[in-house]
């Protein structure tokens, strides 16, 4: 059987209650993340909702945090009033220093947070529902060689007897799928490689380096694949995801941040050799009453080191693992 | 010992006394209902449309508590918690509130929680009430209550504009037990107070004129002209004082852009009195002034009746009338008396004595910034809940 057929799954296959039992008798702690940057219009209801249906009505999450990459709104307020221990990204490892990026909110959470698995969920989504967390933990909790679970939003299989296309959005119908079939062609199965809800075991997550900014979900495909294998991954539908769309602006600073990335992925795994000094300014323009305007943005792609590398994780982790 | 009904009085005033200590308790289930409400409120339900938050719905009760939970032929979603084994289970209570919205489907339905209150589209109109109905389980659960009668859960479709109410009538129709009580749960506002149905005809006047128009006769500016004429003369017509009465005109459609002249035009009215001959009355003067513009234009005109409802209800000294204002005024809520059009009126058809009260407060509504207070919903949920204990206690009869 296909990695595709066996490691892919729709949130529907589970089933929350029976997913607590299999938490319950594995031992397993698990811990929600949400990355945050100026998302009060959203973040009250997330919390709402999945601490009521999975703290509150089963046991299945055992925190849930909210790291702040500094909002100027009211994000961490509604966060904490609704429950949620809310942290500063700043204020965590501050002799790490401080990075604006998701990717920075992420890697700190592996400190700041105590779960065996993290589940990583966007403070954006607008329709949320316990899917979004019960739907990546299935294939954990079921399949012990299982370590990282991806979230894609559409049913990839025949509907009503007829096939139609599913895939992900513009930069990974353009770039990376592209990219993963020319140089990892195994992971060009992955539907939705660049979607923001994940979750993952500690024991991997703690051994990959993170990307602050752009790039931290096109590393982390190639960094688990390259050490674990495709076997270590899976991934679930969870139907439909409502979110803001980016412009096509936007969307060209993360594909050239990600393709930074990759490349110097390729190059360190020396799949190309001798990858010239890469230019890190990406050119965009605008046209102003027939005049053109260039915008030139610079991106560098910062990278957080493995978290097992750092002391300070090292020592608190043996203090927890000893003080339990 | 007392008498029969100083125990009885003794019994409901231990009601009364937990009820003013309930808001407080019932803050820890504030995960609960606003988890439920957002949900809920964010899958689009407009009238013959509901079946997908139906389908949530029942789901929501099979989770939070009810069993024998089904879906039935009209979209009914109907849950029972069964009474206890000792108690009266020849009691049956029936909790109401309709799935349906004004909202159409195509409107951005994203819910928004923020720390004092629930923003958007039919939140209040009527995701609290149908949050609550479904909570129900879950919430006597959390407080250790257990109620001796038998409580149904009614989360009921095609109850508002040309829906007719079909669902509350298609179960009290068929349920083949019989129904001591009825409650209909509304989200707005807190204190309201509804035990009397007025009567009330809605409908539809439909104005439209052919492409090959003769433009030189009466009515020249089109479908809207020829409507308006109507609207005029509906305005003139006289409405009593007492029994009280008016006609509501509600919503207006019409044309295609500035430039062009109307061919057709809608209006949609209500005709609602204390009277149903008054109303009988108006609805022929309407009749009349539409058969005389249509003769007078050339333009074609339709009347369509899509809802009624008979004037009547229980008396405000009704036991369940008087419980219900105790078990508000020891919440320091003020009963806000006002007849209904909703749910209580097909209650009042099938002569089942039930009330109609609101959960909180609320603002923007009808509209997509349609909000509801949080801080109040613990309040309308202690009323509620001593509204049923009282019901259930038998002190409503």
């Amino acid at each position: 059987m296909s990695w595709l057929a066996s490691n892919t799954f729709h949130h529907s296959q589970f089933d929350i209650g029976e997913l607590e039992r299999r938490k319950r008798e594995s031992g397993v702690s698990i811990s929600l993340c949400i990355p945050t940057l100026n998302e009060d219009r959203t973040i009250g209801k997330e919390i709402v909702v999945l601490k009521s249906e999975l703290m509150d009505r089963y046991r299945l999450l055992d925190e849930i945090a909210v790291i702040d990459s500094g909002s100027e709104d009211s994000t961490r307020e509604v966060a904490r009033a609704f429950g949620a221990d809310v942290y500063s990204a700043a204020e965590i490892l501050p002799e790490c220093g401080d990075h604006r990026g998701k990717g920075e909110n992420l890697w700190k959470a592996i400190y700041r947070l105590a779960g065996d698995i993290i589940v990583y969920v966007d403070g954006d989504i607008r329709n949320i529902h316990p899917r979004f967390v019960y739907g990546l933990l299935g294939p954990l909790l079921n399949r012990p060689e299982v370590s990282y679970v991806k979230a894609f939003y559409d049913r990839p299989l025949a509907e009503s007897g007829r096939l139609r296309p599913s895939g992900g959005g513009r930069v990974t119908e353009i770039l990376i799928r592209p990219l993963f079939s020319l140089f990892f062609p195994e992971l060009s199965a992955m539907i939705q490689p660049l979607s923001g809800e994940y979750a993952v075991r500690r024991e991997v997550l703690e051994q990959i380096p993170f990307p602050v900014g752009y790039g931290v979900e096109t590393s982390h495909l190639i960094d688990v694949y390259h050490r674990w294998g495709m076997s270590a991954f899976a991934q679930t539908d969870l139907d439909r995801r409502i979110h803001t769309n980016q412009s096509t602006d936007a969307l060209g600073r993360m594909a050239f941040g990600i393709l930074q990335t990759f490349l110097q992925r390729i190059d360190s795994l020396e799949i190309i050799r001798d990858l010239p000094e890469l230019n890190v300014t990406l050119n965009q323009f605008m046209v102003d009453q027939g005049r053109y305007d260039e915008l030139a943005h610079e991106i560098r792609v910062l990278e957080r080191p493995p978290m097992i590398e750092i002391p300070a994780y090292r020592e608190k982790r043996s203090t927890d693992t000893s003080n339990p | 010992m007392g008498s029969v009904n100083e125990t009885n009085v003794t019994g409901f005033e231990s009601i009364v006394k937990r009820v003013g200590n309930l808001p407080q308790e019932l803050h820890g289930l504030h995960d609960v209902l606003l988890a439920n409400l957002a949900m809920i409120a964010e899958i689009p339900a407009p009238t013959f449309g509901e079946a997908a938050r139906a389908a949530f719905v029942q789901e929501r009760f099979v989770e939070l508590g009810y069993s024998d939970c089904s879906i039935d032929e009209v979209g009914n979603v109907v849950g029972v918690l069964p009474g206890s084994e000792n108690g009266a289970a020849d009691r049956n209570i029936l909790l109401v509130a309709h799935t349906d919205t004004p909202v159409a489907a195509t409107v951005d339905h994203t819910v928004v929680v923020q720390p004092e209150r629930v923003i958007g589209p039919s939140v209040a109109e009527n995701s609290l009430g149908l949050a609550v109905v479904a909570a129900l389980p879950a919430v006597l659960e959390r407080l250790g209550l257990t109620m001796q009668s038998t409580v149904f859960g009614l989360a009921c479709s095609r109850g508002l504009g040309r829906g007719n109410l079909e669902g509350v009538r298609f179960f009290l129709d068929h349920a083949k037990l019989p129904l001591q009580f009825g409650l209909c749960v509304e989200g707005v506002q807190l204190g309201r107070l509804s035990y009397t149905s007025i009567g009330m005809i809605r409908g539809e006047i439909a104005c439209e004129v052919p492409e090959e128009y003769d433009w030189s006769r009466f009515g020249a500016g089109g479908a809207i002209s020829t409507l308006n004429d109507i609207i005029s003369r509906m305005l003139q017509i006289p409405t009593p004082d007492r029994p009280r009465t008016a006609i509501v005109l509600g919503r207006i459609d019409g044309g295609t852009s500035a430039s062009t002249i109307a061919t057709r035009a809608a209006l949609q009215f209500e005709v609602r009195s204390e009277s149903g001959a008054t109303v009988r009355q108006l609805l022929q003067d309407i009749s009349e002034i539409i058969e005389e513009v249509s003769s007078q234009t050339g333009a074609d005109i339709g009347l369509h009746i899509f809802a009624r409802r008979r004037p009547g209800g229980i008396a405000f000294t009704h036991p369940l009338v008087r419980r219900t204002r105790r078990v508000m005024q020891s919440l320091s809520l003020t009963p806000r008396l006002s007849p209904s059009t909703s749910e209580l009126s097909a209650f009042i058809d099938h002569r089942v004595p039930a009330v109609t009260v609101g959960l909180t407060s609320g603002e923007s509504l009808g509209r997509r910034n349609e909000a509801v207070r949080i801080a109040p919903i613990y309040t309308g949920l202690a009323q509620l809940l001593g509204i049923v204990l009282a019901m259930d206690g038998g002190y409503c009869e």
